[in-house]
């Protein structure tokens, strides 16, 4: 069964923390909205927005050990690696497709984030593909710890692998096959499911018929928990306890954190056609950022002029990243027949 | 009734339309296909017209789309599934490979499974490598599987037809690139292009042309421009990978003695070497030159548009490989 979580780890988190993670909130949110603005103008061929899920994402990222331990994440999560060290101009050279686009020399399609250095793993198009692989990366942590070829308290190795995918993606059974691969080997591994409650124009029920994600976990023997995704600290808590679990060896978490996407699936969708403009409505009033800032502000950790600060540095930032990707040069035509093989 | 004018997306929903009200056993199944009006708006209007029984729309679960056509199918229903695009049917390989393709050879004919599987597919997006395949030559690999693959919107409504009113389970691609292109199309609702019969495009006699899809397009581009220097291009098109009208072919290879095959996917174990490799065996007297492949590159597909764009095929490469051949 499903459970809510209790035990807030986020309490202990300090006031420069608890900034941070708006600002990288923030940020994700303006980068965001300038693609979409790119795609308006026809600079870029498509964009896929992480609009409404930044504080189910940012929460997790800070949950971990950011840009060490490995994360297999899906098109949406653009403020997760954000979180994890990805630049602006990292990805804005990925919208460009530009010679030296950070995951891949402009060969993988933007949103399809990776880093070798950030332990970043890129992913395919098809949905839920991740699922399997992260459970892959998170056999050879253990088997690597098992082996002695690690020590299993050294942080500055990968101590878990986080997979994160859509509610409708777990139809797919890729994920299916990939969480109880992981329920069966009790790895280090968090599935984290943002539930935005549609895939595309498809309603969860039209996915599954159960009413939460979560409650599919125990299938595997996986532990299952859900969360209001739209509050960053609550993802945190519920990321940060999974992650405890799976660094002291305890197996495997889902993390499914409830949330919604403001904005149309992609720069090729069309929201209208089904759901209603009262709906998104309402969910824009219980915006993660909105939300977070008016904790903060009422905590007294935010202020008014550090809000003004911040979004004339989001908008300096976006403009540098914007700019930089727009000068960078497009790769040469024999770039296309590199790196089929290693060497 | 006169032939009206439309795009390839407007022929096959025509086509299927058509065909489910003529039978009643005909639904269609497959992701977005309802309220969104499918991913290229080929079911416009479905679930208005025939509701949810008729029109499904499926989790993302395209193992279980293709698998639960088979026993649909089998069951006694003609399920027309569409796969979003081609490059998710690969999640479904084994319910096509090994059951819709096996099913009535491996029951002795005991069971049937007339089914379809309808599949975007192609590249020139920036959808890259893992979104942007045009894998029809894997599928024609396998016995007991029709394969279609339309170049215009006449054939894509005579063919679509035909394939959901066969009793052989049908992958059925469509190329994203010609969803939009306009044509004329047969108003009857009894116009049904048969199976397997390739089609001459543009007669000519100084070289074969062979393709399908949208190398069909290519090749036609091609022609139009070599005419003007007097070489006279037949371009074949395919229609089908699966049955392959051969025959069609060596007519024309006897006339022209050279041959080009161009083709939108990837030149490896493909159906240009199929082509190529069925005309020396069985032309090789006719032969006055190599058989000449125009493919994709032989690498992944990147997304920069520049070096995508030099990885694929194009009219200009099928003149040049048709200068070689001359
Ligand atoms: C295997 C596969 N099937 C279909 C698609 C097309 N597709 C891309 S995103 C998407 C919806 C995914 O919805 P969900 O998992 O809820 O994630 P969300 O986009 O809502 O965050 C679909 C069907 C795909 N990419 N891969
Ligand atoms: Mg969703």
């Amino acid at each position: 069964m499903a459970t809510k979580i209790f035990a807030r780890p986020s309490a202990r988190l300090k006031a420069e923390h608890l900034l941070e993670m708006f600002w990288l909130m923030l940020l994700s949110r303006r980068v965001d909205e300038r693609a979409w603005a790119l795609h308006r103008q026809g600079k870029i061929a498509f964009h896929i927005s992480g609009m409404g899920h930044e504080g189910a994402q940012v929460g997790a990222a800070f949950a971990i050990n950011r840009g060490v331990d490995y994360v297999h994440p899906y098109y949406r999560d653009l403020a997760l690696v954000l979180a994890l060290g990805i630049t602006p101009t990292d990805f804005m050279m990925s919208l460009f497709g530009k010679k030296d686009e950070y995951s891949s020399k402009a060969r993988q399609m933007p949103s399809h984030f990776g880093s070798k250095k950030l332990n970043i793993v890129s992913g395919s198009s098809p949905v839920a593909t991740q699922v399997p692989q992260a459970a892959g990366l998170a056999f050879a942590i253990k088997y690597k710890q098992q082996a002695g070829l690690v020590n299993p308290d050294d942080s500055t190795q990968p101590r878990l692998a986080l997979t994160c995918l859509g509610e409708g993606s777990t139809s797919q059974g890729e994920w299916h096959e990939g969480m109880n691969w992981a329920g069966v080997h009790q790895l280090p591994f968090i599935c984290l499911v943002e539930n935005n409650l549609y895939a595309i124009s498809v309603p969860q029920e039209g996915q599954m018929a159960v009413s939460n994600v979560a409650d599919r976990a125990a299938a595997y023997g996986v532990k299952g928990i859900w969360v209001d995704g739209n509050d960053v600290l609550a993802v945190y808590d519920a990321v940060y306890e999974a992650a405890q679990r799976a660094y002291r060896g305890e197996g495997p978490t889902l993390v499914e954190a409830k949330t919604y996407r403001v904005v149309p699936h992609s720069s090729d969708d069309d929201d209208r056609s089904y759901r209603s403009r009262e709906e998104v409505e309402e969910w824009k009033k219980k915006d993660p950022i909105l939300r977070f800032e008016k904790y903060l502000m009422d905590e007294g950790i935010l202020t008014p002029e550090r809000l003004d600060e911040y979004e004339t540095r989001a908008r300096a930032e976006v403009d540098r990243a914007q700019h930089a990707a727009e000068a960078a040069p497009y790769p040469a035509e024999t770039d296309a027949l590199d790196e089929v093989y290693a060497d | 009734m006169a032939d009206k004018n439309m795009p390839m997306r407007e022929a096959l929903r025509m086509a299927l339309r058509e065909e489910m009200i003529r039978d009643e056993r005909v639904f269609v199944m497959g992701e977005e296909v309802g309220a969104w009006q499918g991913t290229h708006r080929v079911t416009r209007g479905f679930l208005d017209e025939f509701g949810e029984k008729r029109v499904r729309d499926t989790p993302i679960s395209e193992m279980a789309i293709a698998g639960a056509a088979v026993g649909a199918a089998m069951a006694g229903l003609r399920p027309v599934a569409e796969i979003m695009t081609i490059n998710f049917a690969f999640l479904s390989l084994d319910a096509i490979i090994n059951h819709a393709a096996k099913i009535h050879y491996m029951f002795n004919g005991q069971f049937r499974v007339p089914m379809v599987i309808r599949a975007a597919s192609g590249w020139g997006d920036q959808a890259t490598a893992t979104h942007s395949h045009t894998p029809e030559p894997i599928f024609a690999h396998f016995p007991g599987l029709y394969v279609g693959c339309p170049s215009t919107p006449r054939d894509a409504k005579g063919m679509l037809k035909a394939a959901i009113r066969d009793d052989n389970p049908v992958l059925f691609t469509e190329s994203i690139a010609m969803y939009s292109k306009p044509g004329l199309v047969p108003e009857e609702d009894d116009f049904v292009l048969p199976i397997g019969k390739a089609d001459i495009k543009r007669e000519g006699r100084h070289v074969t042309l062979v393709a399908y899809a949208r190398g069909v397009e290519w090749s036609l581009q091609a022609a139009e421009q070599l005419a003007k220097e007097g070489i006279e291009c037949e371009v074949v098109d395919m229609r089908w990978l699966r049955p392959l009208d051969m025959p069609t072919v060596f007519e024309s290879f006897k006339k022209t003695n050279r041959c080009v095959v161009v083709e939108e996917s990837l030149p490896y174990y493909s159906f240009g070497s199929e082509v190529a490799a069925q005309l020396q065996e069985h032309m090789f007297d006719y032969m006055d030159a190599p058989v000449k492949r125009v493919s994709a590159m032989d690498v992944p597909l990147p997304y920069a548009r520049e070096i995508e764009l030099m990885a694929l095929p194009n009219a200009q490469k099928v003149v040049d490989a048709v200068k070689e051949v001359i």
